[in-house]
């Protein structure tokens, strides 16, 4: 099929790759290239990532002072509405899978391309439609019903409501879109002798993923379809008025944003489990218990939700229920911790900017995953729900969790997806930066929130002001660290060194592939085996990167 | 895999997308992609039978009350359309494998015909529906069965009177006096032909019928939109045949459509009962 050599020489300068095979807007655009696509939503997201992270520091510089310190009150809840529904639907929901997921899955498999490329080119176009229109919101004056959008509040303020529920109704397709067709890709795409137990650990996270986002999202579908319906027809079925139940949306709106959680931490988890191993040295611990923990995880999402309405008026029993099921979901968290520290006893762990950020997210995720054990038992959540100890939580796990994995997924993949390294100095200074600025932050938020300082207030009592003071001042220095990371990055596409295939000695067969890979992925076919076997690779001082030894390729 | 795609035939179908080692890797692929999206659609329309069966059981005399201003015939008349729909569309498919253009066309275009039946006797019963202001929400409005079909022309009033509490005096509808979850004033099952918005059920109504009204709005009306899709799907499924692209070597997309067809219909044969055969 390509026309290239079939040589394992290093790519020769000026051979074709993804980024330079053509040029133009449309043969982006229209392209149907798993690996343009995945850059274009890298570039998507990053930039509502801009977006939404300037709405949190208008947020924390607003919280200043207890009383007005930029904004009016109204704005401010327009603010915070927005800060979350960006976060979550255009930049967490599709970051990983979307942006990362994309671009590694087809090279993970030694494939060509996703299944259905034309459907990924759809899901991509479809995330830019909901993003415009989630964004034509803020231009008809934004919107002040939080991001979970409760009715009856949601169906009678008069802010642009629905327009911010229909873009996340059709940015919903276009995850359930890149969902599916990693389904069917992992399904039908895995090479010959690549059993599901030889699959890395990563594709075993995307996949739980995906079947989170097919199941779920559809439910986020129709409960955006019934809120709208409520609010431009009077349906009545969430209007307490007309006799229609509040809570339901409750229920349905939980029944997806809480395995919706899962979208966003599995995949970062995916991610944790390929970096922890490759930087150090060491084959992974207990494979098939992180595999399998990814599946149980997406189980017992779907058996959660009512936790989120333990003040809502539900029955004893079901919270007692539904509290019992939140603590079974710790038990596969906790096994895929475990896994990742064994995996680091007693291997040769190498510093790189991916594992600081893997390091970190081990630390933030342990806090923000015990947290939660405090807010889904009954008696304790009586007293913390709605203050800053569930901001507080939530962000450790969304932030400390999702985001500190991505921006390791980011690091790790950065050489394959432009080949180039980045400055790996400054990679350091800023992963350690964003990590102390985020503690500073929000480890602040659990002992305001645990002494009663209410989550979403414009005004606060004089006590929190110091601590709100410190929260900001670590927002102001996380955001120092993005800014920093986002200079070398940017900077390294044009003065980086020129990567080679597999500068980290990674294992899985997207290392076999070029840096950047070439238009169908691989100029000779990779070589499958252990993905976590690191024995047969030796490191070339020459290329700076490491080569499979020659001999005896293992195969077993 | 990379083997495949080496040793692939360079004068296989044209069909064959180039990611792909076989056509029937690649018929795979898109089947089990339809059923994965299937299952999505299934989910969708779950959401409206959760909510569906979360009002029916805190308010059973809504539902019995209220349905008997459905048409049970032309209910029943849409449910035997779609169900020869998917005949003709799983006869459209066989003539595909077959190679059998002409008889491939003739199918499509009786399953085209079926839908449009089809949303041409909803069409029917959703101006009934309207006539009587048996709408949603805020909408509802009933006019009272002794209003003649010339009284058609205070439709306009719903809109009037749609700010108005459903309880105003503009319906001889009588009111329940019983909260909702009232069961004394279930209306006796089994009335001829109270099909009729117009014959109007015995029995007084009991409080926010228009929750029924409203359910049945949207389950119909997102049924119909999936209906109207299909069509389309149809149509472009037409188109291609029309050069007679299909043959036992490439059905695939009239298989996938005819898949998704099964499930709108499918959807209606849970819909009818639910909504139209309520004792």
């Amino acid at each position: 099929m390509s026309t290239h050599d079939a040589t394992t020489a290093p790519p020769a300068a000026g051979e074709a790759n993804y980024l330079n095979c053509s040029h133009g807007f449309r043969s982006w655009f229209f392209t149907l290239d798993h690996k343009r696509i995945g850059v274009m939503y890298l570039a998507s997201i990053l930039s509502f990532f801009l977006l939404g992270g300037i709405l949190a520091l208008l947020i924390r510089t607003e919280l200043l002072t207890p009383t007005r310190t930029l904004m009016s009150a109204d704005d401010y809840n327009k603010v915070f509405t927005l800060h979350g529904a960006i976060m979550i639907f255009l930049f967490i929901i599709p970051g990983i899978p979307a942006a990362l997921g994309n671009f590694v899955l087809p090279l993970m498999l030694g494939a060509k391309d996703v299944a259905l490329p034309r459907l990924n080119l759809a899901s991509y176009h479809l995330y830019l439609v909901g993003a415009l229109i989630a964004v034509l919101s803020i231009v008809q004056g934004g919107v002040d019903a939080g991001w979970t959008f409760y009715a009856p509040y949601s169906t009678t303020t008069n802010t642009a409501v629905v327009t911010l529920t229909f873009g996340v109704f059709v940015l919903g397709f276009s995850s359930v879109f890149t969902g599916l067709n990693f389904i069917v890709t992992m399904h039908k795409m895995r090479p010959a002798g690549m059993g599901w137990f030889d699959m890395p650990l990563m594709l075993w996270a995307l996949y739980a993923t995906s079947i989170i986002q097919v199941l779920a999202t559809p439910i986020l579908g129709i409960t955006m379809v019934l809120l709208i319906v409520e609010r431009v027809m009077g349906i009545g079925i969430f209007d307490p008025a007309l006799g229609g139940d509040p809570v339901l949306y409750q229920h349905f709106f939980w029944f997806y944003s809480h395995p919706a959680v899962y979208i966003m931490i599995l995949p970062a988890m995916g991610i944790i489990s390929e970096v922890v191993s490759v930087f150090s040295r060491k084959h992974i611990f207990g494979y098939r218990a992180i595999a399998y923990s990814s599946i149980a995880i997406a189980a017992f999402s779907f058996l959660v939700w009512g936790h989120h309405m333990f003040t809502s008026g539900q029955s004893e029993l079901m919270n007692m229920i539904f509290s019992a099921l939140t603590f079974s979901v710790s038990i596969p968290s906790a096994v895929k911790m475990f896994n990742w520290l064994s995996t680091m006893y007693k291997g040769s762990i190498r510093f790189d900017t991916p594992m600081i950020y893997a390091l970190s997210f081990m630390f933030l995720f342990g806090i923000g995953g015990l947290t939660g054990l405090f807010l889904g038992s009954l008696a304790t959540d009586v007293h913390l729900h709605d203050t800053y100890f569930v901001v507080a939580h939530f962000h450790y796990v969304m932030f400390g969790g999702t985001v500190i994995a991505f921006l390791a997924g980011l690091h790790y993949w950065w050489p394959k997806m432009f080949g180039r390294m980045y400055d790996e100095k400054w990679g350091r200074i800023s992963a350690i930066i964003i990590s102390v600025g985020f503690n500073i932050t929000f480890f602040t938020q659990f002992v305001m929130g645990s002494q009663g300082m209410p989550r979403r207030y414009y005004a606060y009592v004089d006590k929190f002001e110091p601590y709100h003071v410190i929260s900001s001042l670590g927002s102001y220095l996380m955001a120092a660290g993005f800014f920093m990371t986002a200079w070398y990055l940017v900077k390294s596409l044009y003065r980086g060194r020129p990567a080679p295939a597999n500068p980290w000695g990674g294992g899985s067969l997207e290392w076999q592939a070029a840096s950047p890979p070439v238009m169908h992925n691989f100029t000779d076919e990779p070589v499958g085996g252990d993905p976590y076997d690191y024995s047969n690779q030796a490191y070339d001082p020459a290329l700076g990167g490491y080569v499979l030894r020659k001999t005896e390729v293992s195969d077993r | 895999m990379s083997t495949a795609h080496e040793g692939r035939d360079e004068h296989a179908d044209p069909h064959l997308q180039h990611h792909f080692g076989s056509m029937a890797q690649q018929y795979d692929s898109g089947k089990f992609g339809m059923w994965l999206f299937l299952v999505t659609e299934v989910l969708l329309f779950g959401g409206l039978f959760c909510a569906y069966a979360v009002y029916r059981a805190n308010h059973p005399e809504i539902f019995a009350y209220a349905h008997q201003f459905l048409d049970k015939t032309l209910g029943g008349l849409n449910t035997l359309v779609l169900i020869v729909s998917s005949l003709t569309m799983a006869m459209a498919v066989r003539c595909a494998q077959l190679g059998q253009q002409r008889r491939l066309k003739q199918m499509l275009a009786a399953t085209l015909l079926c839908a449009c039946v089809f949303l041409g006797v909803k069409g029917v019963e959703y101006e009934h529906k309207w006539k009587h202001g048996l709408l949603w929400g805020t909408r509802y409005a009933p006019q009272g069965e002794t209003a003649a079909p010339a009284a058609a022309g205070t439709q306009v009033e719903t809109t009037a009177a749609a700010a108005a509490a459903p309880a105003d005096g503009g319906t001889t509808l009588p009111h329940a006096a019983t909260g909702p979850e009232g069961l004394a004033d279930r209306p006796q099952a089994g009335h001829g032909d109270a099909a009729h918005g117009g014959h109007g059920p015995a029995g007084p109504a009991p409080r926010n019928v228009h929750l029924f009204f409203g359910i049945y709005f949207v389950m119909t009306g997102l049924h119909g939109i999936h209906v109207l899709a299909g069509m389309i799907a149809i149509v472009w499924l037409l188109r291609r045949s029309a050069s007679g692209e299909f043959g036992p070597g490439y059905f695939a997309p009239v298989d996938f459509v005819g898949l998704y067809w099964h499930l709108v219909d499918l959807i209606w044969i849970f819909l009818f009962p639910l909504l139209y055969l309520i004792h």
